[in-house]
């Protein structure tokens, strides 16, 4: 039996359109990896990774496993929309075939199967599936209303911003929105007419058969829902709405290890139409939060990067804090795609060639402070005063002079600037035969592990201290202070240490853990990564940081980063904040009170950041 | 029945005002934290722009104070209105008063929130205030080592004029002091070399303007310029490094002692207080009057005046006064 009516043409040529499309493009994006990631993919493709990322895909794809973490309501939003429908066009199909014998029929059967039959009593199974049928339409019309609530008020589903959007995501979304009312319409019509549908549609079907010229509308219904269908799947391409089959792809390459680079590939296309465009990274960013600049957050920066029209403003109102990277449901790399574009924008030609080369004396642990370690001269000082307690054999590579680590300059673009200094400290670092570098800065630690490539393992202060104390070689004696941890961007969403600081910190006093912490936790304000806010505002976000982190209520706020600790100092005269290492040195000079120092920790595997 | 009214704080600005409330017939509780009367003046030596020893203005103020009610060693912990009356807690006693003067000062900054300067770490990094007391114990500086020191460098603005340290405002009085603390050093030690570093001079009061004149021909040397950082060198010396932007040259240099020209901050106390009675606190965290020109002593709150560094840095001539001012507007209160 073959079925078909001249208005399943608009869903037959959008859907082909759509397909062909996304096929392009995909094709067109895997072609235009790099060498290395295409080998990650050919290496990968057969193996369970391929599973997995498919799991992942029905975890996110369909049940948006992380929009329910940060929202129920936007969670549930989101999946009934995307499961339900999914559900609806899989049991439709299961439903045809059974009713066709297995005959396998052009797609837009299913999708119009209430028009086409109307004579379901051979169906087997019959109660079961026009139940189901109606109960997932329903399912899928609780979250599109609850999208029109959304629109009309953010708030109760988590979200204090909701993203801008453009005519045509507004045209896509309108058609998106009518897909579903306009089929329970036209489904309800013809079981109104024709005694068809389920619980819901036959008895809305009954309830409206009596008004007049009900049956003028059956086909302009069916029609209706057909075009928005069409209309919908054409505009996919050209909206946010190609995140749905891009998401996938991402899923997949993201499996097989592909990472972003330093500089944009077509994994960053993938990335860039990945976006949903959901807005939930405008809700992470302090600088909407904090300081109401709402204007310039990941969601806004990709969907210009995509549209190739990235303007300064955008590339540059953002403190590359990592946090929204951490809150996007679809795990876009959003600052390293800023800091990329940042590295694109024509060099201002900054040199730092002039600058003389240092020498150190040799030494087993070469220990470097930075330029921030010369402005935090207490740190410094009570590291080595610990190095010293432990019997470590170092040389303070940077004692008499520094050079910067580059850093600073590679956040805002200044690559090349950035490698000339890289290149003498890297000379000084291999110059003193060393075993291990160890700086008391994440900003520097960071660099030295991403771009110096350097031969020996780099540790941040709190790593190697909590191995020298784990080992026992670094006695200690807790007090009873109650103590609060910040952790700093470079060190924690930078570089992962979120454990050894707060190891070290049990070894020192009471650790108190607070809500906003490790991935989530907040900015101190501090970032060198921006230059257009001014010194109020970061005084603003690090009060704010502070109290997050519950400031008032502990002895002593802890930190592993100098230029936390700086940015707090300034910002507050009420808290006493300190660097992990100066309150390790309160706990040193206890052990020459205590007569027994406690040891109660084993050693665990320490990690390196490079 | 006389009238009571409370002053807070027992520095040169609380003093004075008790002194004329006291002569025009009112009951006057002076409260003062410390156990001794004069607030930060009573801690200097000599006072510029004359020189003039610094206990000769408190024991001037002190002894002339009648039958004001001076309680020492008691802080005021807050301050509540009622009934038109203010209930002031103190070391857990409740005093009653009609009107209240705030005077409570300032706070020297906590040179220590400017860590690259070294102040707590370094011992030959110290403030103004503490060469004050060295003046005051030895007539003359000293390393910690107790060596006789050969160059000393003065900074100026540490705590002042510092976004960095949400210190943006002038302190105002710290300039005429390191010109006149780089004077004593020169008739002190004649040998030493003395430099100050500093970003303008600000010498706007009589006779200031002099002393800079008499600090330049005794061969104190001015360099414009912010030290970024220091460092402790052999022998507890402190290496200095600064940007002189006149010559546009960045500048290294070992001195024996840094003196630290910490500036005048508003008192986290106070500000506590401030809060109990609803007072508004100025941009810099000063308290504000109601008219910075016309009403510079009167707070929004009937009944509560302000006076002295509370309101901003100020020199002893200005907050004195600001004082004899703010006794006026709280006998004009009263008498209403
Ligand atoms: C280094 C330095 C040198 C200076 N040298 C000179 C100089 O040579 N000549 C000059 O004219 N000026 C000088 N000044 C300025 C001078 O010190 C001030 O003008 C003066 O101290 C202001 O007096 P005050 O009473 O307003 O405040 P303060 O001197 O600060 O006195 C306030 C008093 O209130 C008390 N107090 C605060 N809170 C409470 C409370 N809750 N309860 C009870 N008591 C409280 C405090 O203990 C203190 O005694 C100098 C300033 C500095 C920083
Ligand atoms: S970047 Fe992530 S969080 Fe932001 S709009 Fe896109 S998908 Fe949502
Ligand atoms: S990296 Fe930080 S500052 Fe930048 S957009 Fe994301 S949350 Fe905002
Ligand atoms: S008086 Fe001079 S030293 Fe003090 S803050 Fe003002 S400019 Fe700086």
């Amino acid at each position: 039996m073959s079925y078909y009516h001249h208005f399943v043409i608009p869903f037959t040529a959008g859907l082909l359109f759509l397909v062909i499309v996304v096929a392009a493009k995909w094709i067109i994006w895997i072609k235009g990896l790099n060498n290395q990631q295409k080998r990650q993919v050919k290496g990968n493709i057969f193996t369970k990774k391929s599973l997995l990322a498919t799991w992942e895909v029905l975890a996110e794809s369909l049940f948006h496993r992380k929009v329910f973490k940060k929202n129920f309501l936007l969670g549930y939003m989101h999946m009934s929309l995307a499961l339900g429908w999914f559900l609806l066009i899989a049991m439709g199909n299961l439903e045809t075939r059974i009713f066709t014998h297995g005959q396998l029929n052009p797609p837009y059967v299913p999708i119009f199967f209430e028009f086409f039959e109307h004579d379901l009593s051979t169906l087997r199974y019959k109660e079961i599936f026009t139940f189901v049928m109606d109960f997932l339409l329903l399912f899928v019309l609780s979250g599109v209303a609850l999208a029109y609530f959304k629109r009309a008020t953010s708030k109760p589903l988590g979200m204090k911003q909701a993203t801008k959007h453009a005519f045509v995501d507004k045209l896509a979304l309108t058609s998106l929105w009518l897909i579903f009312p306009l089929r329970l319409a036209a489904e309800s019509v013809t079981a109104g007419l024709y005694g068809t549908g389920g619980f819901f549609t036959r008895w809305l079907g009954e309830a409206i058969a009596p008004l007049p010229a009900i049956d003028m509308l059956y086909y302009p219904l069916w029609w209706a829902y057909s075009l928005s269908l069409g209309l919908f799947f054409i505009s996919v391409p050209f909206t946010r709405y190609m995140h749905i089959p891009t998401e996938t792809l991402l899923i997949f390459l993201r499996k097989y290890g592909i990472k972003e680079t330093e500089k944009h590939t077509s994994y960053t296309q993938v990335e860039l139409n990945a976006c949903s465009r959901c807005g939930i990274c405008i809700d992470s960013c302090q600088l909407s939060s904090e300081l109401g600049i709402s204007s310039s957050q990941s969601t806004y920066f990709l969907k210009s990067l995509r549209d190739k029209k990235a303007t300064d403003y955008l590339t540059e109102t953002c403190m590359l804090c990592g946090r929204c990277d951490y809150s996007c449901p679809v795990g876009i790399e959003n600052s390293t795609i800023r800091l990329n574009q940042r590295r694109e924008s024509p060099a201002t030609g900054t040199s730092f060639g002039y600058v003389p080369a240092i020498e150190a004396s040799k030494g087993k642990i070469a220990f470097f402070a930075g330029c921030m370690g010369q402005l935090t001269p207490s740190v410094t000082r009570a590291t080595l005063a610990l190095f010293d307690a432990a019997d470590v054999e170092y040389t303070h590579i940077d004692k008499d002079a520094t050079i910067c680590c580059g850093r600073p300059l590679q956040v805002n673009g200044e690559e090349n600037a950035a490698r000339e200094l890289a290149q003498k400290n890297k000379q000084l670092i291999e110059g003193t035969g060393a075993e291990a570098l160890v700086t008391t800065c994440p900003i520097c630690a960071r660099i030295f592990a991403e771009s110096y490539e350097l031969s020996i393992p780099v540790y941040h202060h709190t790593q190697f201290l909590y191995q020298l104390a784990a080992s026992g070689q670094l006695k200690l004696a807790p007090s009873n202070n109650l103590i609060t941890y910040h952790d700093p961007c470079e060190l924690g969403r930078g570089l992962g240490v979120y454990d050894e600081p707060r190891e070290l910190l049990k070894f020192a006093g009471n650790l108190v853990e607070v809500k906003s912490s490790k991935t989530n936790s907040l900015c101190c304000g501090g970032s060198l990564a921006i230059t257009s806010i001014n010194q109020q505002q970061r005084n603003q976000m690090a009060r704010k940081t502070l109290q997050s982190i519950g400031a008032n209520d502990v002895d002593f706020v802890a930190t592993a980063c100098p230029l936390c600790k700086k940015t707090f100092t300034a910002a507050s005269d009420e808290n006493a904040i300190l660097d992990i290492s100066e309150i390790l040195v309160k706990a040193f000079a206890n052990t020459k009170q205590s007569s027994k120092p406690e040891q109660k920790q084993t050693a665990k595997e320490t990690s390196t950041v490079n | 029945m006389t009238k009571t009214v409370a002053i807070i704080g027992g520095g040169v600005a609380g003093l004075e005002t008790a002194k004329q409330l006291n002569s025009l017939g009112y009951s006057v509780k002076l409260f003062e934290k410390s156990n001794t009367l004069g607030g930060h003046v009573a801690k200097w030596d000599r006072l510029f722009p004359n020189k003039r020893h610094a206990s000769e203005v408190v024991s001037s103020l002190t002894l002339s104070q009648g039958n004001t009610q001076t309680l020492v060693g008691t802080t005021v912990s807050s301050i509540k209105r009622q009934h038109g009356n203010f209930i002031i807690s103190a070391n857990s006693n409740n005093h009653e008063a009609d009107a209240v003067v705030l005077a409570t000062g300032f706070e020297l900054f906590p040179a220590e929130k400017k860590e690259e300067y070294g102040y707590g770490l370094f011992e030959n990094v110290i403030t103004s205030a503490d060469l004050e007391q060295m003046f005051i114990k030895h007539g003359k500086p000293a390393m910690a080592s107790g060596h006789k020191p050969v160059r000393i460098a003065f900074i100026h603005c540490v705590g002042s004029r510092d976004e960095k340290v949400n210190r943006p405002y002038c302190s105002k009085v710290c300039c005429v002091t390191a010109v006149k603390q780089a004077i004593e050093v020169k008739e002190a030690i004649p040998n030493c070399e003395v430099f100050c570093f500093y970003m303008d001079l600000r010498m706007f009061g009589p006779g200031y303007e002099d002393l800079y004149k008499e600090a330049q021909s005794k061969g104190v040397t001015f360099i414009r310029g912010r030290l970024s950082e220091s460092s402790e060198i052999e022998g507890g010396r402190v290496q200095i490094k600064a940007e002189d932007t006149l010559a546009s040259t960045p500048l290294k240099m070992s001195v024996d002692i840094v003196v630290l020209m910490v500036g005048m901050s508003p008192q986290l106390d106070t500000s506590k207080l401030a809060a109990d009675l609803g007072l508004s606190l100025n941009a810099d965290g000063f308290i504000a009057a109601t008219d910075l020109h016309t009403n510079p002593t009167e707070t929004t709150t009937k009944g509560v005046f302000v006076t002295g560094a509370c309101t901003g840095p100020n020199n002893i001539t200005d907050t004195v006064n600001a004082a004899k001012a703010t006794a006026l507007d709280v006998h004009n209160y009263l008498s209403r």
